[in-house]
């Protein structure tokens, strides 16, 4: 049997194909963490060449997993059992941008905010807007449905893609989905957003392209208790408006961003409450006035509404470098994401200080408050000993609250490795096996990045615990 | 909701073919086969998290009247049951500003081949949890599963809705508004629809150069079209139609010309169906590229 390598140097090129101790080391894992280990990274820079790489894995019988640029946080992207990593980070062309009928066609490895930077002038942007964005591609977020702060009004990234070009498991190349609205038959396209790179590789992706607003504002407030600033998110979509993105942080989080970043943060707050409306200009000074009324209402000390785009930049740089900013409290930190009904968040958020104060771990929250996704930040230092069994079984309770409180397991980073073994929290043995009969439609091969998102069916019914060393 | 009684009304493969009924209003069941109706009935409405829990057999008019009283809706077409319409799929002429239909299914609780009662999707509007199993469902007509109950997102009704008609280019008009809910075109005249603040509207509408009118056009009903909306300005010599522009739906009196389907889409299908439904006793016959 020939060599698995030099096939894939035959089907792309002999120097896009990698199997370097070095390189391999660098693909081995996402953003997540979790060690896998990759037997060979290759790099097609066509459709046909990842038909033919898909083509020499189902020869191989060898699974490979699509990667962008890694930025997943839920393992999706990890190989597992040498698997064949597959870079599309070298197909990051924008190959046409339709500005009257606001579709763009694009490959997999652009970045998502190159093409929201490709079609400013044209007065658009590609919605979906993730922390990551500077750094994750389009393919990326197709592959996990991502979301962003501005999902709330718009919607996360399956309500803007239109069409895709897909190379399915066992080397087909089809168009799912389509440039008009209703194509025949059914929703592929939807089915595909969000699988986790387990239903094919997308090689073409059209994008719907939005408009941008007339006008912005951008208002901070702040509270003296979380439960303020959580019930004055409630009451804003409570009447009837959806805000462009409604964003809160907590007392911890804001001291540490203000330290990073000093942008007049108030860090006496218990809360504080970032709030964006856009659109035109009449309906916008309604809401800001409604907004301020309302957090008023809910006992904000002050409301502080951005006077120029430099101000506005400035809180959203706050909200935007969070992450960074923890980084000087603790060495390593472990980001959850689940979501829960709005109207459960004060009480969701208090179970997950006391769980946090239960395991002696430090807690801070920094999450799109809108869409009652939360991601709480375990933040710590792995050399202290025995701190992972902590942060471990501290991080299992916060999904177990969250799905009690009538949520969901993830709300944008998806289950990839992360969660696959809550998904029985959620789903019986029933609804698991409907999804893996999505799965088995969509690759009979099984070997588009398998053992992801779902349990095996022997776990079903039974959480078990991610392998070991998976929560670092 | 009684979802076990309808499941087991829907039975096991062996109790063979069976055709879900609704109201009829959509083209029925499948005629010469047993019928089932799924649960009826609003289970519950949040107002505050925007989201309404219903049997699939809830007439859309009844769930209308219920969101209105609370200044909220759902662009379900208005007719039949809640579970006709998702499971024909078809958008309102709303779609430009409220998005597709598929978008508004968050949750469902259906029954499949097999009898069971089987959840896809879950009861928030950001869930990323597991396969996109409830977009698969919108637009199927039935053939993977019947649907029994769903939870929906809902929009809260705007301050002011209005109608407006211009006969300039329709997609100078289109480019010209920002975020209009619906622009429809004749071929001759267009219409927009603006939904906000009175002064917004007013100004856009001027700005626009648009007149108030009273309403949408009637819509020819023989053919729906999809075409790419970047292709609607070849349909300036047709007649007898109506396009929403920036969405690509047309309404015509004419059916549209056969489109070619790929093989391998065709097979993907195929595998679906057989996965779902292996003996194809739900709605038999259905054939979803031929509507």
């Amino acid at each position: 049997m020939s060599c698995l390598i030099d096939d894939l140097g035959v089907a792309v090129s002999p120097d896009r194909v990698r199997a370097g101790h070095a390189e391999l080391s660098l693909y081995r894992r996402d953003a997540s963490n979790f060690d896998g280990s990759a037997s060979v990274v290759c790099f097609p820079m066509t459709t046909a060449e990842v038909q033919a790489v898909v083509r020499v894995c189902v020869a191989h019988a060898t699974p490979y997993v699509a990667r962008g640029s890694g930025t997943g946080l839920a393992g999706g992207a990890t190989p597992l059992d040498g698997a064949v990593v597959v870079s599309l980070a070298k197909m990051d062309r924008i190959i046409s941008i339709d500005a009257q009928a606001r579709q763009a066609w694009v490959e997999p490895g652009v970045l998502n905010l190159d093409l929201s930077k490709a079609v400013a002038h044209l007065g658009l942007h590609f919605a979906p807007d993730p922390s990551s964005q500077q750094s994750c591609t389009i393919g990326g977020n197709v592959a996990n449905n991502s979301g962003g702060p501005h999902c709330l009004a718009d919607g996360v990234t399956a309500a803007h893609i239109v069409a895709l070009e897909v190379v399915l498991p066992e080397g087909d190349i089809v168009i799912i989905g389509g440039e008009d609205p209703d194509p025949d038959g059914l929703d592929l396209r939807g089915a595909f957003v969000g699988s986790e790179g387990m239903f094919g590789i997308a090689t073409k992706i059209c994008v719907r392209l939005t408009q941008n607003a007339p006008a912005v504002r951008t208002m901070l407030l702040d509270f003296d208790r979380v439960e303020d600033g959580a019930e004055t998110v409630s009451a804003i979509i409570a009447a009837g408006m959806v805000p462009a993105a409604l964003e809160m942080m907590d007392a911890l989080c804001t001291r540490a961003v203000e330290e990073y970043i000093h942008a007049g943060l108030p860090t006496d707050a218990a809360a504080i409450l970032l709030v964006e409306v856009a659109g035109l200009s009449h309906g916008l000074e309604d809401q800001v006035a409604r907004i301020i009324s309302i957090g008023k209402a809910h006992g904000a000390r002050t409301v502080r509404v951005a006077q120029d785009e430099a101000e506005r930049a400035l809180l959203w740089k706050g909200r935007k470098t969070a992450f960074g900013a923890i980084a000087r409290i603790k060495p390593n930190y472990y980001l959850h994401d689940t979501v829960v009904p709005r109207r459960k968040l004060p009480e969701v958020l208090n179970q997950v200080y006391e769980i946090a104060k239960r395991h002696d771990l430090l807690v801070m929250n920094v999450f799109h408050a809108g869409d009652g996704n939360l991601h709480p930040l375990l933040v710590f230092d792995k050399r202290e000993p025995g701190v992972m069994e902590r942060v471990h079984a501290a991080g299992e309770e916060i999904v177990r609250v969250s799905v009690a409180a009538g949520g969901v397991l993830s709300g944008e980073h998806g289950i990839g490795l992360e969660k696959r073994d809550f998904m029985p929290l959620m789903f019986s043995p029933v609804d698991l096996a409907a999804q893996a009969a999505m799965r088995a439609a969509f690759d009979p091969t099984g070997l588009a990045n398998p053992t992801k998102v779902l349990p095996s069916p022997a776990a079903c019914g039974d959480v078990h615990h991610v392998p070991e060393g998976a929560w670092i | 909701m009684d979802l076990n009684g309808f499941a087991a009304g829907v039975g096991d493969t062996a109790q063979g073919p069976v055709s879900i009924a609704g109201s009829s209003s959509r083209g029925g069941s499948v005629p010469g086969v047993r019928t089932v109706t799924a649960p009826a009935g609003i289970e519950w409405i949040q107002a505050d998290e925007m989201i309404v829990s219903c049997g699939a057999g809830t007439l859309v008019a009844e769930l209308d009247a219920a969101l209105a009283e609370i200044g909220q809706s759902i662009a379900l077409a208005p007719t039949g049951t809640v579970g006709g319409a998702l499971s024909v799929g078809q958008s309102g002429i709303r779609r430009l500003g409220y998005g597709p239909l598929r978008d508004v299914l968050l949750q469902a609780h259906y029954i499949s081949a097999a009898g069971d009662v089987v959840k896809a999707g879950g009861p928030t509007v950001k869930n990323v949890s597991g396969f996109d199993l409830c977009r698969l469902l919108v637009g199927s007509r039935g053939t993977l599963g019947f649907l029994g109950d769903v939870i929906l997102r809902t929009r809260p009704l705007p301050a002011v809705s209005q109608w407006f008609s211009t006969t300039a280019d329709p997609f100078a008009t289109f480019a010209a508004l920002y975020r209009p809910v619906s622009v429809l075109w004749d071929g001759e005249t267009t219409w927009a629809l603006l939904e906000g603040h009175a002064n917004d509207v007013r100004e856009q509408a001027a700005g626009a150069g648009l007149v108030e009118t009273g309403g949408p056009p009637a819509l020819p009903s023989t053919a729906r079209w999809s075409l790419p909306p970047a292709q609607l300005h070849m349909l300036s010599t047709d007649t007898g139609f109506v396009a929403e522009i920036g969405v690509g739906v047309v309404h015509h009196s004419i059916l549209q010309p056969a489109r070619t389907l790929d093989p391998a889409v065709l097979a993907l299908h195929q595998r679906l169906k057989e996965q779902f439904d292996p003996t194809a006793r739900l709605n038999p016959g259905v054939d979803l590229f031929d509507i």
